[in-house]
């Protein structure tokens, strides 16, 4: 049986969708303009007023704000309420460059937990379960966001945070959690743990997973599904538009449904900047419609996929995104496949390795060549060489079933990839053509 | 009673190796025996050295990956059938050798120096005692 949170926002019909959106993005720019100067001054740029947005139609004709605008209005500069209304921050991890830090008012708290809480009932849960939540707690929004979803649900929450492997286990098992909610590397590393300690799926409780955060393919989630003995389902969101549960998978596992009550997607060509019809991939933009402390219009995630409508068996009506297929600013094409450095690095971190590589793309006899170059760590090393020679065919497998198309893997000593003080310089591309 | 082996990543370009020796040689470390395990891209080289606290940390801070295995350092005979002699104790044993190279000891020409890389070196190295073949300890190393 499909379960709800709250099913009259979750299957309204797209008639009732659009009417909110309209009425919410009419109200929402107006509040921009009125509090947010930084973003008023860009729709002055333009020659536009908030007259000129009169329904979700005329949504194209805003600005974009980007991750750049994020950074230049850090900390204060697209706060849309004073200070003394907000109750909460959360921030990235400032992996890309300088930290996002994002504001909440209790409201915003509400609805992103209202999100968290359908993504959990999506996943099968009831206030009969027990939620285990081993995302990152803190500044980072996995943790508190799941948390506050898994409340809303009834769950009975076990906020163990991350880390401490053996101790998740022994709670998965002492207290019978049956969802568990982390990153999707983080799952799989449980799965490898439980296997060491000599445990099988039929020795823990759990049936569901809700696993977000990072990029992760089908086959990661066959691989886990069939070691937790559970089902998988993908959660997605952005510390920009409050954190997971912007959009969240259904028993279909086709997609994710974005919550358009509160967030309008576009899907626009990078290049042009122009929106791109339905079913088309693209740049995913949000417009944040609810959200009164940080209310960004039009943000774009840089994060490359695809829009469907198409009516899902899971009852619910609101839009399905796929799974992001990478970023905008670094696809590259090698033998004709689209290939993103974060699928590999994914692959590399799932396989033990470190975030210390470089891919090197070149052209010999007219057949592009892909060399992934990772540093070898001391966790990874032993006497024998047969295990390291076996590990590093194990990546090279890795990354076939990930990318479509056979890598040469090179490990080399700690320290040679040169490091860098800002975004790490992960491509080296020899083509000429 | 085992002695440690240092094993180091070397990743197969030139001066890789010729770096390394260099760093032991100028910190005073003298190697007492040495093998190479090399793959197309990588390699790996196992020492015995006389400080192992010492070569360990120079390597660390010369930005070498290395990671240090308990192995047996077994006083062979130099006659024909010693070596012989010591495996037919360890297959008695059931102990599997993973590796094993030679390496000459000092002034000593009457015997030959063995490493022995076995998974379990309780059961070897007694098996070894009990027949009268000797080992040799960490501190002997050092002196060798």
């Amino acid at each position: 049986m499909e379960h709800y949170y709250q099913p009259e926002i979750e299957c309204a019909s797209r008639e009732q969708i659009k009417a909110w959106q309209d009425q919410r993005l009419v109200r929402q720019v107006q509040h921009v303009w009125d509090n947010v100067p930084y973003y008023r001054k860009k729709m002055e740029e333009k020659g536009l007023s908030p007259a000129d947005v009169q329904s979700s139609d005329d949504l194209y004709k805003l600005p974009f704000l980007t991750k750049a605008d994020l950074r230049e209005a850090y900390p204060y500069g697209l706060m849309g309420v004073p200070l003394k209304d907000c109750v909460r921050i959360q921030s990235t991890s400032g992996t890309t460059g300088k930290r996002v830090v994002a504001f909440y008012t209790q409201a915003d708290i509400d609805l992103w937990e209202d999100c968290c809480a359908r993504a959990i009932m999506a996943a099968g849960g009831t206030n009969e379960d027990v939620c285990q939540v081993s995302y990152g707690y803190g500044l980072f929004t996995g943790g508190p966001g799941l948390n506050g979803g898994s409340h809303k649900v009834g769950c009975l929450t076990i906020p163990t945070s991350s880390g401490n492997t053996e101790r998740q286990i022994m709670f998965i098992q002492d207290l019978s959690a049956t969802i568990l909610c982390c990153t999707p590397s983080y799952a799989a590393y449980i799965g490898e743990t439980m296997k060491e300690m000599g445990l099988g799926p039929d020795d823990i409780p759990l049936k569901a997973g809700i696993f977000g955060a990072e990029a992760w393919s089908q086959e990661m989630r066959r691989d886990i599904e069939n070691t937790l003995g559970i089902k998988a389902y993908d959660i997605y969101g952005l510390t920009e538009l409050s954190g997971p549960g912007v959009s969240f998978e259904c028993s279909a596992q086709t997609g994710m449904h974005i919550n358009e009550d509160h967030f309008i997607a576009e899907i626009i060509d990078p290049e042009t900047g122009e929106v791109l019809p339905e079913g088309s991939q693209g740049e995913l933009v949000f417009t944040s419609i609810t959200k009164k402390a940080f209310p960004l219009l039009r943000y774009r995630t840089r994060d490359i996929c695809t829009l469907t409508r198409e009516p899902c068996p899971c009852g619910r009506t609101h839009v399905k995104m796929t799974k992001p297929q990478g970023r905008t600013d670094d696809m590259l094409i090698i033998r004709g496949v689209n290939v993103f450095p974060s699928q590999i690095e994914t692959v590399l971190l799932n396989h033990g390795y470190s975030a210390n590589y470089q891919i090197m793309v070149d052209r010999v006899k007219n057949t592009d060549t892909l060399d992934v170059q990772v540093e070898m760590t001391p966790e990874m090393f032993t006497d024998n060489l047969g295990d390291v020679a076996a590990r590093q065919k194990e990546l090279v497998e890795g990354l076939r079933s990930m990318l479509g198309l056979t890598a040469k893997v090179t490990l080399v000593a700690p320290k040679s990839i040169v490091r860098s003080e800002g975004k790490a310089v992960r491509v080296i591309d020899k083509r000429k053509i | 009673m085992t002695v440690n082996q240092i094993s180091v990543f070397l990743e197969n370009k030139p001066g890789t190796l010729t770096t390394m020796t260099g760093l032991l040689a100028e910190n005073g470390i003298d190697m007492r025996a040495l093998s190479l395990a090399e793959t197309n891209d990588f390699g790996i080289v196992r020492l015995i050295v006389d400080d192992v606290y010492k070569a360990t940390t120079v390597l660390k801070d010369g930005g070498f990956i290395h990671s240090l295995t308990p192995v047996l350092a077994v006083l062979i005979p130099d006659e024909p059938g010693g070596l012989h002699k010591v495996l037919e104790v360890l297959t008695g044993a059931g102990v599997n050798v993973e590796y094993m190279y030679a390496f000459l000891g000092g002034g000593d020409v009457d015997h030959a120096y063995m490493i022995f890389r076995v998974q379990d070196t309780k059961t070897a190295g007694a098996a070894l005692g009990a027949k009268g073949i000797k080992l040799v300890s960490q501190e002997s190393i050092a002196q060798i």
